[in-house]
């Protein structure tokens, strides 16, 4: 094992062993706190750009499988976990996770006192960073530094285009094709077209620069906004499609990043957490029901909405549906006078819990009421 | 939703004494829900048993009764007390079934009692395997193939469509009582046989082997708005077919996706919905095949069960406090997450550590017990380590255990070990097992070898070739670097394991190791893998980068709690430890608890100002103190109270420049090196029985000789009574020497005069330097001989007046001053004639204070760490805190009497010998008091066995020649009380000449009779024998007694293996015949006492 050193953006440095492919990896630092659910987790779109600290202790137990990618590819910039699997253990399982990142060539340090650099994180913000190994990891503290103060800030950052797919694709209808639905692709997870699929939805998944008809045309049923990753406030073609989207009343739902999107396009601001929601044990309450669902998150930005009052927008009455329990962020809006909702979590779990999975139910029930 | 206003009052109901399957995670819970519940403003009403309990404490609920936890009893408290619901969750599978049966038999409806916490069909249906499997399959779930057999007739039908290997799983038991895994018709005859009769309801179920799966478990709760979380899921290192009570388990479970994890949680929030537990806590065992990842439901329990109790202490989140706040009508959502404080408990704790539990077995008390571990729980405690990976957590929970052979060891040559034969004793599961694997694998087998022996998941077997590596590589470093060592730190190495491999001495590797500044950090448990601040002081060492200990101002005392539970060192001991704590905080301390016991209420995290989750090693201990002495000032270390675990530390941590409070190591020394505690009982002029010290055969035949038969002979090298008997003769002590231990110069036996027919007497006091406080005079009721903590004993002593009394008191200060006791002391006495011997003393806490302190309301424990920080007996004395006048030893006219039954695990043990002798083998006590000595008795039978004694039917009696005078009184009364006698053949005749009439059973080597005449056991076995009268005999004969008293453990049977013990029952049973038992609270208890005592003062 060749050494390996993080370097943070204000200077705190971190120790380890190189794994995964060796060189440099640059981003966003942040954790996550999920204990399962890595390959999902390194493989969701929402992390570009996004270096992850894995906070459970042992990663790459159950070894890398051909079933569980959320995407074509780990979008992670770099990874970082303290004690990395040497044997893998699982029936699924072809390929170890260092293999894995070996082969997408995705650079990561292990052996981290990975709580301590939580710590730093929750304590100073999510920040800059960078990862070296091979031959960098011996060169000057001071030059690494530099280097990774040039990474770009996640604020104001866009990465639609490099998650989106760049052609159009249909995920059919598992049995009866009950409705059509355009999904705008900001970096969507596979396992939401099939949740919907299973709903009797056919989904087409567009491309992030789709022209506001050809969407329109492609989800004459409703029209999903996916996750992905960036400042929602550059998002301003996808924002153009939801505000066509509500005027023509077709149903919408979105998630994440889609929450962000329907927030600005109603006029809401969005700001970036100090150090984001990254796992799959997050309360929250819906207060449709008043029942509480324990939620995926990976989202280090939130809109910003009153959350003890209704707001008037300009397409109508607006409510905040979903609030985070642990710090009351909005995790959820729905739209009143137009078929319009959104959540910011991640009801297709993938890694998670299942219980938001009757939001897509939700969605199948908002294109019927309008039929 | 708020809490709801209509229950002003709830009852509690405790889970009764110490046993196999339920211990005393049951008092962590309890008294947890005691706390809440009474921080609502609820009238607190609480039922059980067992005196060791923190929860038993006056302060912890409003009405305490320490009462057997019978539906009649606790009907007559419900009925006195009208309590407005019943909370039975939170006190095992006792409190449960003892709910159902008062729900069944109308009490519960007839003075409007509600049953919270769960409901009656929820329980059936999570507890009725059939109805269960049904509900699984409703829900998508699968269950392992099975039938639910009545009869004998119905398993042997159910096996020919399931084959065997079978499992069979009686109905209604706790901690799988009765189950077990028959691989032929033999085996499906005993263990069925005996699961339909250890079953209430005569059902066992036969379910197609899963043997070898892996096995999880998940912990929810479910709020009565159908808001579920899974607090924390467990794997266990040891497949299916091993009870997960014996299993080594971890946390979080390592070796699932997380689309399998998921699809456990989906199933059981599907369970916990259908089952329709309201609130609270429920757990749910899964196996899942390694193959196919095939997922089988194995079973669930709609309560706080052992594994939510090491779930609590393994996460942070306290599921029995909150199931308690659940089930007065709070949400999930409403309850703050007590360690973040700002995030609520609605929430799934995540972790960013490893937890893993070893079992902790006791089989070197029943040497004849089947060790191999089945779907029968059989160890007797666990400890529970955390670190921040497993390696580093399951080395460190192996040295928690205590149990030197539990450590792995590299010191064997790999070509010295036999790997065929380690390769094939690991396909049996047994307490020790992975030391096997551990050394396969260091000799060079295989991963894929040893998993096919053992189907332990090739992950954990590749984290133990991770640690022979490591181990390679500290034997190899041409010297010990910081790289190298730090690296077999941070795999939980210790200091003594790097000394054994490279053949140096412990200190030398600590020296070495503080010199290069290698030391561990302490991280936080905090729900929330470091989200969100923390701010419980829940700590573990690891060797990583970043230590989260917090500055402190205020003048800590460490105290050192007793690991993990095991036979002679228990529950009583963590009571000590948590008064300690409790009292020193009041005092204006910040306490600092170390322990590793998951079970215990002193490893709750809101026991002490901080808690250290740590092995009790020298190492360990030292660094918590290096640590605290860094955060602020530490006053010193209290290790007086937890028992042999920390009183051993003592003098390795003076030697460290450590202040012990209390009782200084010279004085404990003192009083356990035989010669000088000879000296200061000489000086005192205090007799002891003679003794010497044999390091040969024909050594202990002179000292016999001289000392007189019997003898009590025991190893020098052993502490607790281990491997200690009573010979009578020549020949056994020939036998036990060549059996028994061995005898050389190194490893002498002692032989002691055995003081036959004496009475033996305990006594707590306290002592501080000047003046001697007796807490309380205990008499046992079984004659010296049998070991203290398995002999029943009742305070004030009941047949030892005020002068006696006066006696032992001179003497317990004139130990007390020779020592040099600073806090509690133990004296056993035996008065012998009119002598009255010293049999040992114990500087430190006993297990009967906990016992005392509930008979006499004086807060021993307390007193006893005040006078360690430098409090005197007349300070306490002035502040209210003991009484200002008197003490313990005082039995004023009318007094209460407390009598304290020890309770056994034979009934986990088949095949064991029942009889009591000089090795300690109970797990649990109980307490019955009442104003005279027979009803108290009564009262501790009835709370020790299902049926306490009879009074009325056949009691079979068969006693040693020796006994034969003494028995016939008691048996001429239970005779004219109408029961009727069975009696062997030489019994017989003796009661006939004194005009008792007796029918005649055959002994069991004579065979049943021509015309039929049954054998003892066959009457026993038939049912036919309600009572079972059988004292050993000192030669000879002893299997016969050995079988009666084997059936009458089998069928359950009240037996009698004492003469003392006979005569108690007698009065117990007369006064039974009386009338139906009252009951009192200790609070109304403790007033009366002291309304007496200030009588008599006046």
């Amino acid at each position: 094992m060749t050494s390996a050193v993080l370097v943070l953006e204000d200077g705190q440095v971190y120790s380890g062993q190189s794994y995964g492919a060796t060189g440099s990896a640059f981003g966003e630092a942040v954790f996550a706190t999920g204990m399962t659910g890595y390959q999902e987790t390194i493989t969701d779109p929402s992390y570009c750009g996004q270096v992850v600290v894995q906070t459970a202790p042992h990663i790459g137990n159950t070894g890398w499988n051909d079933e569980d990618d959320e995407s074509a590819q780990i979008w992670v910039s770099g990874y970082v976990v303290r004690d990395p699997a040497r044997r893998v253990s699982n029936w699924r399982s072809t390929k170890s996770l260092d293999e894995a990142l070996t082969a997408q060539n995705v650079v990561g340090i292990s052996g981290i006192d990975t709580r301590a650099l939580t710590r730093h994180l929750r304590e100073q913000g999510a920040m800059r960073v960078g990862i070296f190994s091979g031959d960098l990891a011996s060169e000057p503290i001071e030059t690494l530094l530099a280097k990774v103060r040039e990474v770009p800030e996640m604020s104001g950052a866009s990465f639609s285009q490099t998650v989106s797919t760049k052609s159009a694709y249909v995920v059919p209808a598992v049995g009866e094709k009950k409705f059509q639905v355009a999904a705008l692709d900001l970096g969507i997870k596979s396992m939401t077209p099939t949740l919907m699929a299973q709903r009797g939805i056919e989904v087409h998944v567009m491309p992030a620069d789709t022209s506001i008809e050809d969407f329109l045309a492609a989800g004459p049923d409703g029209v999903f906004l996916s996750n992905g990753p960036g400042d929602p406030a550059t998002a301003s073609h996808a924002i153009e499609i939801v505000k066509a989207a509500l005027s023509v009343k077709r149903p919408l739902f979105g998630i994440c990043f889609g929450n962000q999107i329907l927030g600005r396009a109603l006029g809401f601001g969005t700001y970036k957490l100090r150090y984001g929601h990254r796992g799959i044990n997050q309360p929250v309450m819906d207060r449709t029901t008043g029942k509480v669902e324990v939620t995926a998150h990976n989202h280090g930005f939130a809109v910003d909405a009153p959350i003890d009052r209704e707001s008037p927008t300009e397409f109508g009455t607006v409510r905040v549906s979903h609030v985070c329990l642990n710090d009351d962020v909005v995790e959820g809006l729905e739209c009143l006078d137009v078929p319009a909702f959104s959540v910011q979590y991640h009801p297709e779990a993938a890694a998670g819990p299942h219980d938001s999975a009757y939001l897509f139910d939700r969605f199948v029930q908002l294109m019927e009421s309008v039929r | 939703m708020p809490r709801r206003e209509d229950i002003k009052s709830v009852m509690v109901i405790g889970s009764g004494p110490i046993v196999i399957g339920q211990a005393c995670e049951f008092d962590y819970s309890g008294t947890q829900a005691c706390r809440v519940l009474k921080a609502e403003g609820l009238r607190v009403i609480l039922v059980n048993s067992n005196p060791a309990t923190i929860m038993t404490d006056p302060e912890f609920a409003d009405a305490t009764y320490i009462e057997p936890i019978t539906p009649e009893i606790v009907a007559s408290i419900i009925e006195r007390e009208r309590p407005d619901a019943l909370l039975p969750t939170l006190g095992g599978q006792t409190a449960l079934n003892t709910a159902m049966s008062l729900h069944a038999n109308g009490v519960l409806e007839k003075f409007n009692v509600e049953l919270i916490g769960a409901n009656v069909d929820a329980i059936e249906r999570g507890e009725n395997r059939e109805i269960f499997r049904t509900i699984v399959e409703e829900i998508g779930g699968e269950s392992a193939k099975s039938f639910v057999c009545h009869s004998m007739q119905d398993c042997l039908e159910g096996v020919k469509e399931l084959g065997y290997p079978v499992v069979v799983r009686p109905s209604f038991t706790m901690g799988g009582a009765g189950s077990g895994i028959a691989y032929n018709e033999e085996d499906l005859h005993r263990i069925a046989g005996l699961g339909l009769q250890a079953s209430p309801t005569t059902e066992v179920l036969l379910e197609e082997s899963i043997i070898g799966w892996k096995e999880y478990e998940l912990e929810l709760m479910r709020d009565h708005h159908d808001n579920v979380v899974v607090i924390c899921s467990i794997e266990n290192v040891d497949p299916m077919g091993v009870h997960t009570g014996d299993s080594i388990t971890i946390a979080p479970a390592m070796t699932l996706t997380d689309r399998e994890y998921q699809r456990l949680r989906d199933i059981g929030i599907d369970i916990i919905r259908a089952v329709g537990v309201d609130t609270g806590g429920c757990n749910i065992q899964f196996a899942v095949n390694p193959e196919d990842g095939r997922i089988i439901v194995i079973e669930m329990n709609p309560r706080v069960s052992r594994s939510s109790a090491l779930a609590s202490k393994a996460t942070g989140f306290p599921i029995a406090k909150i199931a308690a706040r659940l089930a007065i009508g709070y949400t999930l959502d409403e309850i703050p997450n007590d360690i973040t404080k700002e995030t609520p408990a609605s929430f799934e704790p995540t972790l960013d550590y490893v937890v893993v539990k070893v079992p902790r077995f006791a089989f070197e008390k029943f040497p004849n017990a089947d060790q191999t571990l089945t779907t029968t729980m059989k160890s007797v405690g666990e400890a529970m380590a955390i670190g921040r990976n497993f390696t580093e957590s399951l080395q460190k929970a192996l040295r928690s255990i205590e149990k030197k052979e539990a450590i792995f060891d590299w010191a064997t040559e790999p070509a010295h070990i036999d790997v065929a034969d380690l390769l094939e004793r690991m396909k049996v599961p047994h307490d020790g097992r992975l030391n096997l694997v551990q050394q396969a694998l260091w000799a060079g087998s295989s991963i894929e070898t040893v998993f096919q022996a053992t189907k332990i998941d090739p992950w954990f077997l590749d984290q133990i070739v991770l640690l022979c590596e490591v181990a390679r590589e500290v034997a190899a470093a041409p010297a010990l670097d910081r790289e190298v060592l730090f690296n077999a730190k941070q795999h939980g190495f210790s200091d003594k394991q790097i000394a054994a491999i490279r053949k140096t001495t412990e200190a030398e590797i600590r020296s070495l190791r503080h010199n290069l500044d290698l030391r561990p950090v302490f991280k936080t448990v905090d729900t929330c893998a470091a989200e969100f601040a923390a701010t419980t002081p829940y700590h573990y060492s690891s060797y990583d980068q970043e230590t989260e200990v917090a500055p402190r101002e205020n003048p800590a005392v460490i105290i050192l709690g007793s690991g993990p539970n095991r036979i002679g060192q228990g529950i009583e001991f963590d009571y000590s430890c948590v008064h300690a704590s409790l009292t020193l905080r009041e005092r204006g301390f910040d306490t600092i608890m170390v322990n590793c016991n998951p079970e215990t209420v002193s490893t709750d995290y809101d026991t002490s100002s901080r808690l250290y989750f740590e092995p009790l090693t020298l190492e360990d201990v030292l660094e918590v103190i290096h640590a605290e002495t860094l955060a602020g000032p530490v006053v010193g270390v209290i290790t007086q109270l937890g028992g042999q675990t920390p009183l051993g530390l003592a003098q390795g941590l003076q030697d460290a420049g450590i202040t012990i409070l209390g009782t200084s190591p010279a004085a404990i020394e003192l009083a356990e090196e035989r010669g000088a505690f000879g000296k200061v009982l000489a000086e005192a002029g205090l007799p002891a029985p003679k003794h010497g010290m044999a390091t040969s055969f024909e050594e202990a035949k002179v000292i016999a000789d001289d000392i007189s038969y019997p003898v009590l002979v025991r190893p020098s090298y052993v502490l607790g009574g281990r491997g200690m008997e009573i010979v009578y003769d020549e020949s056994m002590l020939s036998d036990y020497l060549l059996r028994a231990t061995e005898i050389d110069p190194e490893r002498p036996v002692l032989v002691d005069r055995f003081l036959d027919d004496a009475i033996e007497i305990d006594v707590d006091a306290l002592y501080d330097g000047t003046e001697l406080y007796l807490g309380g005079v205990m008499e046992h009721i079984e004659e010296a001989g049998i070991h203290s903590g398995d002999s029943a004993c009742a305070l004030p002593p009941f047949t030892l007046g005020a002068a006696e009394v006066a006696r032992i008191r001179k003497s317990t200060e004139a130990i007390a001053k020779g020592v040099g006791v600073r806090g509690l002391l133990n004296v056993q006495y035996a008065l012998h004639g009119d002598t009255l011997y010293v049999l040992e003393a114990n500087p430190r806490a006993s297990r009967t204070v906990p016992f005392v302190s509930k008979a006499t309301g004086i807060p021993l424990a307390k007193a006893a760490a005040r006078i360690a920080v430098g409090d005197t007996i007349a300070q306490l004395r002035s502040t209210g805190f003991l009484r200002p006048v008197g003490d313990g030893g005082d039995a004023p006219q009318g007094c209460p009497i407390s009598v304290k039954e020890a309770v056994l695990p034979f009934g986990r043990f088949m095949g064991v010998d029942t009889v009591l002798g000089p090795e300690m083998k109970s797990t649990g006590e109980v307490m019955g008091i009442d104003s005279d000595f027979g009803t108290a008795f009564a009262k501790s039978q009835l709370a020790a066995y299902r049926d306490g004694l009879p009074t009325s039917g056949t009691v079979f009696v068969s006693v040693a020649n020796r006994d034969k005078r003494t028995m016939l009184f008691p048996v001429m009364r239970l005779a004219d009380l109408g029961f009727r006698i069975l009696a062997t053949k030489g019994t017989s005749e003796i009661l006939s000449r004194h005009g008792i009439k007796s029918d005649v059973v055959r002994k069991q080597f004579e065979g049943r009779g021509e015309d039929g005449t049954p054998t003892t056991v066959d009457a026993i076995m038939a049912g036919d024998v309600d009572l079972v009268v059988n004292t050993p005999y000192g030669t000879g004969a002893r299997r016969d007694g050995y079988e009666i008293r084997t059936a009458a453990v089998l069928t359950g049977t009240a037996s009698i293996t004492t003469v003392q013990g006979l005569a108690a029952a007698v009065q117990g049973i007369e006064s039974l015949r009386r009338g139906p038992l009252a009951v009192k609270s200790i609070q109304e208890h403790v007033a009366e006492l002291n309304k007496l005592l200030a009588d008599n003062n006046e």
